[in-house]
């Protein structure tokens, strides 16, 4: 939103009162379904998805290269931590401390991008 | 084992959950019964998501197979928090915005069709029955270990407190004793957890307690082609069945909106992520403080229950083992009247009329048939972990397809929802039903059946999506409404003119679901 509050409309108060805003036009786009609306509302979704599919793949494809990973690569004597072998180190702790971080980044992109389109429908 | 310190833990539990249910008698109207009136903050609620969602598979299987099989199974930990941010990213927010309660409610409003709705009915009930199955076979497992008391007794005495509770309170009841009862489980079992560790370190020596094995015998369980198989599609059904749980979805509509689902949905990953470090502990440390090799997967279920008594003897070891019967308990407990709850909510509006006394007749089926059931299966000899991570496949094969394509497709169609549940469902269920049977021996057979997900999870959603673009004539002519409702920020979603109405609660739009949301 533009900041309406630095405008100063100079009409009498009847007149714009009898007359509806053009500013929420494109909200009512939206919420009509009116091919524009339609149109915003799709650039929504494909954006979301988009982050979605994204976040996933980045947790995902590292999780299921592991069991491979963790089958194959022979672990040094050093790599022993109080006697406890690689599987038990990585498989815990460091997974759950990245499954959060995708978690906050998720959130933090889907309402910014939530926070975009509401100020792109209000002011077009 | 001390028979009455660990009665008097096990009684505390009961009382507790009795107690604050009691607490709830005041949740009078509908909205308060199914909902709670939609008025817990993401901080509670994501508690109570996790005190629901801990269940005697984490709780008391995790650390069982950890110990039997080796590294392999801390897959299970990973798979349960996992599935939450598939969730998160892929359902949460739409799913809540939905304004349904159930995924019964979401796919008759997003397809509208009854059929869609009675075969998600069919497996929300299905579904929330299995799942109960295990913890109380658990239940009766942990009674017969901790006080020798008979294995039938726990599970009666469970599934008792579950009826009392879930009648008595509903769902606002249930929200307060769930979110107390995460902390509770995490607490009986990190303090115990923190003393093993010590004693292992050798910091604390209490007296007669034994050595530890040499590290070098702890070799890998499964190998091979089939090992691997096995922990990709654990993988597929634990990362996509979350979402599919019925006494998740239930707990998601609780949130005000979607944004506070998203943040409780964050909360969750923290509160498990702290919780699935523990049954590493038990499940290590009992490799390494042995007895002799577990004689069946049953058996390593008391994993959790014997490793403090062994460690360290004496009455402070007596106290540690009262504390992790306590907490087990909590377990049985929050998850049963989670799933009880839901069931019995499903069942009330699709047969006994939706009001509160519709809500307590159906209560009483939701609980006393997986009663029945966990007491004639109460000798097959499979691990509590294992039972829910097929069901876990059946959830991923029906609800992950119906609301992945539900909420990001347009050209769904009923008749591909239809077509992709039964073939994803009943794919499922069949290779459960053979598993539990002893079907499938050893070889490629047995594997393929005892992890279904890898295959009926893509077969559902191919049969989804080509039911669905085969009856192109039938896409909803609200689809874009709908989706629009779904992904439309609550800031917009009231809309130019109306809104006012934005603080109200939107669900009373789902047609001929406004009954619930009457407010008295």
């Amino acid at each position: 939103m533009g900041d309406p509050s630095r405008r100063v409309s100079v009409s009498h108060p009847r007149t714009r009162a009898a007359r509806p805003g053009r500013r929420d036009a494109a909200v009512r786009d939206v919420h009509e379904q009116t091919p524009l609306g339609e149109v915003y509302m799709k650039a929504l979704m494909r954006t979301q998805l988009r982050l979605g599919l994204l976040v996933c793949a980045a947790v995902c494809l590292p999780l299921a290269a592991l069991p491979l990973l963790l089958g194959r690569v022979p672990v040094p004597h050093w790599a022993r931590l109080w006697g406890a072998g690689l599987p038990w180190l990585v498989l815990g702790p460091p997974v759950y401390a990245l499954l959060v971080a995708a978690g906050i980044c998720y959130v933090r992109r889907a309402e910014r991008n939530e926070r975009d389109f509401d100020e792109h429908v209000r002011r077009s | 084992m001390n028979a009455p310190a660990n009665l008097t833990a096990v009684l505390l539990v009961v009382a507790v959950t009795v107690g604050v249910g009691g607490y709830g008698l005041r949740s009078r109207s509908t909205p308060d019964f199914y909902v709670a009136s939609r008025t817990v903050s993401p901080l509670r609620n994501a508690a109570a998501v996790s005190g629901e969602y801990v269940s005697a598979a984490s709780y008391l299987g995790i650390a069982g197979l950890l110990a039997t099989y080796g590294s392999t199974m801390l897959w299970y930990g990973i798979g349960y928090t996992a599935g939450y941010l598939v969730l998160l990213v892929l359902v949460a927010a739409p799913l809540r915005r939905s304004g349904a309660y159930t995924v019964s409610d979401f796919a008759e409003a997003r397809l509208g069709s009854m059929a869609v709705r009675r075969t998600a009915t069919v497996f929300v009930v299905l579904i929330g029955l299995l799942y109960q199955v295990p913890q109380l076979v658990g239940a009766g497992l942990a009674l017969h270990t901790a006080l020798g008391a008979p294995a039938w007794s726990g599970t009666v005495l469970v599934a008792v407190v579950v009826l009392v509770s879930v009648i008595t309170g509903g769902m606002r009841s249930v929200t307060l004793v769930q979110s107390v009862q995460y902390w509770l489980k995490l607490t009986a079992l990190a303090v115990p957890a923190l003393a093993l560790l010590l004693v292992w370190r050798g910091v604390w020596h209490p007296a007669g307690s034994p050595s530890p094995l040499p590290v070098a015998h702890a070799a890998g369980g499964h190998d091979g082609g089939q090992g691997l198989y096995g922990v990709y599609s654990l993988m597929v059904a634990l990362f996509l069945g979350t979402m599919g749980l019925p006494h998740v979805t239930a707990r998601f509509y609780t949130n005000p909106d979607g944004r506070a689902a998203r943040r409780t949905t964050v909360g969750v990953l923290g509160l498990l992520g702290v919780f699935y470090v523990l049954p590493e502990v038990y499940g290590g440390l009992g490799r390494l403080y042995a007895p002799g090799p577990a004689a069946a997967d049953r058996a390593a279920d008391t994993e959790v229950l014997l490793l403090p008594g062994r460690l360290v003897p004496g009455s402070t070891g007596q106290l540690l083992t009262a504390l992790v019967v306590a907490g087990a308990f909590a377990a049985f407990l929050s998850t049963c009247s989670g799933l009880a709850l839901s069931v019995a909510a499903v069942l009330s509006q699709d047969l006994f009329g939706g009001d509160v006394r519709g809500f307590r007749r159906a209560a009483a089926p939701a609980v006393l048939v997986p009663c029945a059931i966990s007491l004639l299966l109460s000798g097959s000899g499979m691990s509590v972990a294992h039972e829910v991570g097929l069901i876990f496949s059946v959830a991923a094969s029906t609800f992950c397809p119906l609301l992945v394509l539900g909420i990001w497709w347009r050209r769904l169609t009923a008749a591909g929802a239809v077509a992709g549940m039964l073939v994803g469902g009943g794919l499922s269920a069949a290779a459960l039903t053979l598993t539990l049977l002893g079907v499938g021996g050893t070889g490629w057979a047995g594997a393929l059946l005892a992890e279904p997900a890898a295959w009926s999870v893509p077969a559902a959603f191919l049969t989804m999506v080509g039911g669905s673009l085969l009856t192109p004539g039938r896409v909803p002519s609200a689809a874009s409404v709908m989706l629009a409702r779904l992904h439309l920020p609550e800031a917009l979603a009231a809309g130019p003119a109306d809104r006012s109405a934005a603080d109200g609660d939107r669900s009373s739009a789902v047609p001929a679901r406004s009954s619930r949301d009457g407010h008295h």
